[in-house]
């Protein structure tokens, strides 16, 4: 396993009908091959081993260290709650008091968070899998740019807000998705080709928010930059229900499909080799990662780089290689969650929306990437 | 190596193409080609750059489908069969293939396993032995924790051959295996397979660009140009010296091998050749 048998191994001359095992007795020669059998067979247990337990080791640590965040979230704020009766709340044995506050003021806001991270850091992680590129997420290759061009053409020119201003970035979601597939379709999507043609379609969304932001009126705009930063604040039960219905339904979908994220990701030719149907497993896990992005926006609004930022996390977290799609979702929840306390509780007095807070953190990651890539001529 | 003798009888072919057509886009590569893969041989397939060769192993192995005619599969056709019952049939590898970025070696082969999982079934025993087989075998046991990233070309090469393996298929096609490699993991390779056929009597299609290994490993040489199939056969019956002219465009001698006694392809260029060497053909 040392660096020496990259050269050693280069030279091995490999057992066969060659002169050097030719005076082994045949016997001598089938145990020494069953002992190299039963050597590589020990050897392959012990890495999946070891990537078993890596894998529960991080989801298991991640889920706690969001249920810790989620519990100190919901024990500050005006009124000061101790830690302990948050849990005792949240388990259903308070004595009443301060559950009130907990769950009906502090509990959607900080489950909002949870679930919309979670749905980006996932979203995020397919896509890079799939198009084989840490810069392919959903927030980077324009498919939020849609809903948020969507979302700022229904406040500012409809007017509209609240409940149908999410349906409206959902929709732009969708359809924003699916111009740059179809845009993107040659006899088939390659992963490079979706990305530039991401990166376009969002520079055009863009101007138009632009746009329709000089044209607006003052609270208009006010209104639509608010939805533009993303922000968990003011949510209710009436966010968390249809977002946690969402999600009840796509992370199942997406967690049975890992194992041809996995295939896919070695390449169309080889996925195809392994019997996996290519185009139609894409397009499905590109739907199910457009849809997960689009429920989480059209909840919080655009959240800068978290979609961004977990998968490349969890897949350093876990063992090398693999797509990690749950732990990417852990990690969005613990993005998301972390950003928010700090953004509610770090300064007295002045309460960040979350996305300020991603963007302040993922805005570094983004530079590291491009440096990182650069550096070691892997650009696309 | 027996090649000698033997006749290339295709009675029993478990993977044909039958007037296939095959194109990208409007380019049309190979036109109207029918041919038969022995079963239990290693069949090669040469032809210069361009001819096509790689084109028709694609076709072979459903990675391209035909726009005409059809590739049977155990007599059917090979595009109506479920593609991971193919894969649990046939396994491919595609010309220089791109491992996941920092993927583990051992988890690289265990991919190989995936037409024999289902939904919700896991990798098992049985799919640890099957991968423990490919990395011995390939010689790659002491590389199993690697990251595939930090390999040379030849250890990768038979890493990815340890995949493909893994997969369990009694039929085996591999486009330009021996490609970046130095001359002895070419032979390693070429040995490889050649074990792989004798000992646990696989079918074997290689893409070759070198005409003298392809000669020595080949129990059956099909070579191409221009999309069809010149000339099929014992590799000692059809190379001749205006074969090699036909197919690469090139004057040549052609001499029994010293190693092995399959013909051996000499060139001769515009420079360094006496008059001796003049060709009892020419172009």
């Amino acid at each position: 396993m040392s660096t020496s048998s990259m050269s050693t191994s280069a030279a091995t001359v490999r057992p066969g009908p060659a002169p050097a095992s030719g005076d082994m007795s045949a016997a001598a020669r089938a145990r020494s091959a069953a002992e190299l059998d039963a050597a590589a067979r020990a050897a392959v247990v012990r890495a999946r081993r070891v990537r078993d337990a890596r894998q529960v080791g991080v989801i298991l640590t991640l889920a706690a260290l969001c249920f810790c965040v989620l519990c100190v979230s919901l024990s500050l704020g005006e009124v000061k709650i101790p830690v302990l009766d948050v849990v005792r709340t949240l388990i259903g044995a308070d004595e009443g008091g301060d559950g009130y506050i907990v769950t009906s003021i502090r509990l959607p806001r900080a489950l909002t968070g949870v679930l919309a991270g979670a749905a980006f850091g996932m979203s995020g992680a397919i896509f890079q899998a799939l198009l084989r590129n840490p810069l392919a997420s959903p927030d980077v290759i324009g498919i939020t740019d849609g809903a948020s061009a969507a979302a700022v053409i229904a406040i500012v020119g409809f007017g509209l807000g609240g409940y149908p201003v999410s349906v409206v970035a959902f929709v732009g979601a969708l359809v924003t998705a699916t111009i740059m597939y179809l845009l993107a379709w040659r006899r088939g999507v390659t992963g490079y080709r979706l990305v530039l043609i991401g990166i376009a379609v969002g520079a055009m969304l863009s101007s138009v928010i632009s746009y329709v932001m000089t044209i607006s009126k003052v609270y208009e705009a006010r209104q639509a930059l608010g939805w533009l930063t993303g922000s968990l604040n003011a949510k209710s039960w009436d966010t968390v229900r249809p977002l946690g219905l969402a999600l009840a339904v796509l992370v199942p979908l997406v967690l049975l499909s890992g194992r041809r994220l996995a295939v896919l990701r070695a390449g169309d030719d080889v996925a195809r080799a392994l019997g996996v149907t290519v185009e139609r497993s894409r397009l499905a896990l590109l739907l199910l990662g457009v849809a997960l992005t689009a429920v989480a926006t059209a909840a919080v609004g655009p959240v800068a780089f978290v979609a961004f930022t977990s998968g490349p996390i969890a897949r350093r977290l876990v063992v090398d290689g693999e797509a990690a799609i749950l732990p990417a979702a852990l990690v969005g929840a613990l993005v998301m969650t972390t950003s928010d306390l700090i953004g509610q509780h770090a300064i007295p007095s002045i309460d960040f929306p979350v996305g300020v807070v991603t963007a302040i953190i993922g805005a570094p990651y983004l530079l590291w990437l491009l440096a990182a890539t650069n550096r070691t001529g892997r650009g696309g | 190596m027996t090649t000698g003798g033997s006749t290339t009888t295709v009675a029993q072919a478990r993977l044909s193409g039958q007037a296939v057509t095959l194109r990208y886009g409007e380019r049309e590569i190979v036109k109207d080609l029918s041919v038969d893969i022995p079963t239990g041989r290693i069949t090669v397939i040469v032809g210069a750059n361009a001819c096509g060769k790689s084109t028709l192993l694609r076709g072979l192995a459903r990675l391209l489908a035909p726009a005409s005619g059809a590739v049977y599969l155990d007599g059917k056709d090979i595009h109506s069969l479920p593609t991971k019952a193919v894969a649990a049939k046939l396994g491919i590898l595609p010309q220089s293939p791109a491992a996941p970025d920092g993927i583990r070696v051992v988890d690289l082969v265990a991919r190989g396993r995936y037409p024999h999982q289902g939904w919700f079934r896991q990798l098992g025993p049985g799919d640890d032995a099957a991968v423990a087989r490919a990395l011995v075998v390939t010689d790659t046991v002491e590389l199993a924790s690697r990251s595939v990233d930090e390999l040379s070309g030849g250890q990768r090469q038979r890493v990815w051959i340890a995949m493909t393996l893994a997969q369990g298929t009694d039929l085996l096609l591999l486009d330009e295996p021996t490609t970046f490699l130095d001359v002895s993991h070419q032979v390693d390779v070429l040995d490889l397979l050649t074990d792989l056929n004798r000992q646990e009597g696989k079918t074997i299609v290689i893409v070759l660009h070198d005409l003298n290994l392809a000669c020595r490993y080949a129990d059956h040489l099909i070579a191409m140009r221009s999309g069809a199939v010149v000339a099929a056969g014992d590799a000692s019956e059809i190379v001749t010296e205006e074969l090699v002219t036909t197919v690469f465009g090139i004057r040549a001698r052609v001499v029994p091998d010293p190693v092995s006694g399959t013909p051996m392809v000499v060139p001769i260029g515009r420079y360094h050749a006496d008059a001796s060497a003049e060709p009892a053909v020419t172009p």
